[in-house]
C-alpha cells in the first residue's frame, strides 16, 4: 500500500496513548485516593501515588456499615447483583418465548401483539417515572427484589433481537423438523436455543450492564437501606453538608461499583461487540 | 417463513409473559400518565380536578420549562457531539495503525460499563475545588474552579463525565464503520493523489453516514435520560437550576415538589419527543434491512 506514511502511524499511536493515559486518569486518582486515610487525603490535591492504607478501605466498608447509609457495601453488592441478575436472565427469558410465538406463528392479533411489544422500545421508564411508581407502591413492591426487577423488563429490546435473529434461521430447518415430527417445543429446545447460544451471550452481557448500571428507579423504589443498591449508594454518600466527604471511602465504593460492570465487558467483549453491532441492525 | 400453524394456544402460552409484564409495567402507568395530565391532583392525594390543557398551558408559559428545555438542547448536543467527535478521532488513528486497532479497542471500552452516577462521583473527584487534581490545575492557570457556585462550570462537568462514559460506546460503532470501508476505495484515492485528508472527506466521512446517523440517535437518547444519574449524583439539577434538564424537571416536579399533574404532562410532552426520535431511528432501521 504506497499510500502509507509512516511518520502518521507513529503520531497516531501516540495520539492514541494519550487518550488512553486521559481516559484511564479518573479511574487511577479513584484508586489512589482508596489507599488514603481521610487526613492525608485533605492536606492539599489529591494525590497522585498509593497511601499506606492498602486494602483497608476497602474491608472496612466491606464489613462495617457505612455512615449516612445504615448497612455495608458487601450487602450493597447483593443487591446490585440480585438487581441486574433478575433483569438479564429476566428478560432473555420473556424475549425467547415472546420472539418465538411472533416469527414461528400465525394466529389471530398477531400483528397487534408485535405492535404491543415493541411499541415500548420508544418510552424508557424515565419518562413514566411517576404513574410507574404508583403502581410499584400499589402492587405492594416498594422495597423488594421483584420491585427493583420487574418494572425493567417491560421493555423490548431483548424482544426485538431474538425476533431479528429468528427471522435470519433458514425456513427449511422449521419443515425439517416438522417433517421429523417435532412440535413447537421440541424445535425450540432442540434446535432453536442451540443455535441462539451466542446471541443469548451478547445480550446477557448488554442486560446484565443495564440492570447494574440503573439509577433513577432503584433510588425511588428503595427507601430502606437493606434494598438499596450500590451505584445508588454514592450520591447518599457524597452528599455530607454536615463535615467532609470521606472521600476514600467513596472512591472504594465506586470502584466496586464499576468492577463487576467492567469485568463482565472485559471478559466477554467478543459477544457484547457483536451484541451492540446486532442492536444496530 | 415456514410457521406452525395449528397450533392455537401455544403462541399466547408463549406470548403471555412479555404481555402482561408489558402491559402492567408499560401501558398502565403510560396511561396514567396520559390520564393525569388533564387533572390537577392535590398534594395529599385527597382529589383532583378535571382542568383539560391548563397543565399544558402553563407549562408553555413558564420561563423555568423554556430554561430547562434550552439547558436539555445545550446538555444533549455538546455531549453528542463531543463524544461522536472524539470517538471518530480516535477511531480514524485506530484504523490507521492497523496493528494494535483491537488491542486499543479492548483498552478503551471499558468506560462503557461504568454507571453515569459513577462516572460523575469520578470527575467530581476530580473537579473537587478543595482537593481536585484537574480544579488545581485549572486554578494554576488562573481559573477558579468552583462547580458549586458557579452554574457554567456545573454544566461542564456534567458534559464532560457524560462523554468520558460514552466516547467507547462511539468508537466501537465508528471502528467496525471504518473498517468496513474497503481498502481499494481508499488505495485508488491515493493513487489520484488525494491526500488523507481529502481522503477523509470525500470517502470515508461519506461512507460513515449511517453510522454517524445511528450513534445521533443512540446518544440523543443517552444524554436525554441516561445522564439522569450523572446529574443526581454531582450538581442534582443545580446550582440554581443551571443543570435542571427536562427529565430531571420531571422527576423534581413530581417527586420532591409533589405537583403531579404538571409532572404528568411534562412526561407526556417527553413521550411525544422520544416518539418522534425513535420514529426516525425505525425508519431509517427499514430502510437499511430488507428481509
Amino acid at each position: 500500500m504506497r499510500y502509507r506514511r509512516p511518520g502518521l502511524d507513529a503520531i497516531s499511536h501516540i495520539l492514541l496513548i494519550l487518550a488512553l493515559l486521559a481516559f484511564s486518569l479518573p479511574v487511577w486518582l479513584a484508586i489512589i485516593a482508596a489507599t488514603h486515610d481521610q487526613s492525608s487525603l485533605y492536606t492539599g490535591t489529591a494525590p497522585l501515588w498509593f497511601g499506606d492504607q492498602g486494602l483497608d478501605n476497602f474491608r472496612a466498608i466491606l464489613s462495617e456499615p457505612v455512615a449516612r447509609l445504615g448497612t455495608d457495601v458487601a450487602r450493597l453488592l447483593f443487591n446490585s447483583t440480585v438487581m441486574a441478575l433478575g433483569i438479564a436472565c429476566g428478560k432473555i427469558f420473556i424475549a425467547i418465548l415472546a420472539a418465538y410465538a411472533i416469527v414461528f406463528f400465525r394466529f389471530p392479533l398477531r400483528r397487534l401483539c408485535f405492535w404491543l411489544i415493541f411499541i415500548t422500545l420508544m418510552l424508557p421508564v424515565e419518562v413514566r417515572i411517576m404513574p410507574t411508581y404508583k403502581i410499584a407502591a400499589d402492587l405492594n413492591l416498594l422495597n423488594s427484589y421483584a420491585g427493583l426487577i420487574l418494572p425493567l423488563i417491560a421493555s423490548a429490546t431483548a424482544t426485538f433481537l431474538f425476533r431479528q435473529f429468528y427471522m435470519t434461521v433458514p425456513p427449511e430447518l422449521l419443515e425439517a423438523a416438522r417433517v421429523d415430527g417435532a412440535g413447537p417445543w421440541r424445535f425450540l429446545r432442540d434446535i432453536l436455543l442451540p443455535l441462539s447460544k451466542t446471541n443469548i451471550a451478547a445480550l446477557f452481557v448488554i442486560m446484565f450492564l443495564y440492570g447494574w448500571n440503573q439509577y433513577l428507579w432503584p433510588l425511588l423504589i428503595t427507601t430502606e437501606s437493606d434494598y438499596m443498591t450500590i451505584v445508588v449508594s454514592l450520591k447518599r454518600m457524597l452528599s455530607s453538608a454536615d463535615n467532609l466527604v470521606p472521600w476514600q471511602a467513596v472512591m472504594a465504593t465506586a470502584l466496586l461499583a464499576m468492577l463487576p460492570p467492567v469485568a463482565v465487558i472485559v471478559l466477554m467483549q467478543r459477544y457484547f461487540v457483536k451484541g451492540l453491532v446486532d442492536a444496530e441492525k | 417463513m415456514a410457521t406452525f400453524q395449528r397450533h392455537r394456544l401455544t403462541p399466547w402460552l408463549l406470548l403471555s409473559p412479555q404481555l402482561a409484564i408489558v402491559a402492567i409495567f408499560f401501558f398502565w402507568p403510560a396511561a396514567q400518565a396520559v390520564f393525569q395530565a388533564f387533572y390537577v391532583e392535590d398534594p395529599f392525594g385527597l382529589g383532583r380536578t378535571f382542568v383539560a390543557f391548563e397543565n399544558f398551558t402553563r407549562l408553555f408559559g413558564s420561563a423555568e420549562y423554556y430554561r430547562a428545555l434550552g439547558i436539555t438542547i445545550t446538555f444533549s448536543i455538546s455531549v453528542a457531539l463531543g463524544a461522536m467527535a472524539l470517538a471518530l478521532l480516535l477511531a480514524v488513528l485506530a484504523d490507521r495503525v492497523i496493528k494494535g486497532a483491537n488491542g486499543y479497542k479492548t483498552l478503551l471500552i471499558w468506560p462503557y460499563a461504568v454507571a453515569p452516577a459513577v462516572a460523575g462521583v469520578l470527575w467530581v473527584f476530580m473537579l473537587d475545588p478543595e482537593l481536585g487534581l484537574i480544579s488545581a490545575w485549572l486554578g494554576a492557570v488562573g481559573i477558579d474552579w468552583n462547580h458549586q457556585l458557579n452554574g457554567g462550570q456545573a454544566m461542564a462537568l456534567v458534559i464532560m463525565a457524560s462523554i468520558w462514559k460514552q466516547m467507547s460506546y462511539n468508537f466501537v460503532f465508528f471502528l467496525a464503520g471504518l473498517q468496513a470501508i474497503p481498502r481499494s476505495l481508499l488505495e485508488a484515492a491515493a493513487m489520484d493523489n488525494a491526500g488523507p485528508w481529502r481522503r477523509f472527506w470525500t470517502i470515508t466521512f461519506p461512507l460513515l453516514s449511517p453510522t454517524s446517523f445511528f450513534l445521533l440517535v443512540m446518544n440523543s437518547v443517552y444524554a436525554f435520560f441516561e445522564t439522569f444519574g450523572t446529574i443526581d449524583a454531582t450538581t442534582a439539577g443545580g446550582p440554581g437550576g443551571a443543570t435542571r434538564t427536562l427529565v430531571y424537571k420531571v422527576y423534581e416536579d413530581g417527586f420532591i415538589g409533589y405537583d403531579l399533574g404538571s409532572s404528568a404532562a411534562q412526561s407526556v410532552l417527553l413521550m411525544l419527543l422520544v416518539g418522534l426520535l425513535t420514529l426516525l431511528q425505525f425508519r431509517y432501521l427499514e430502510s437499511k434491512v430488507q428481509y
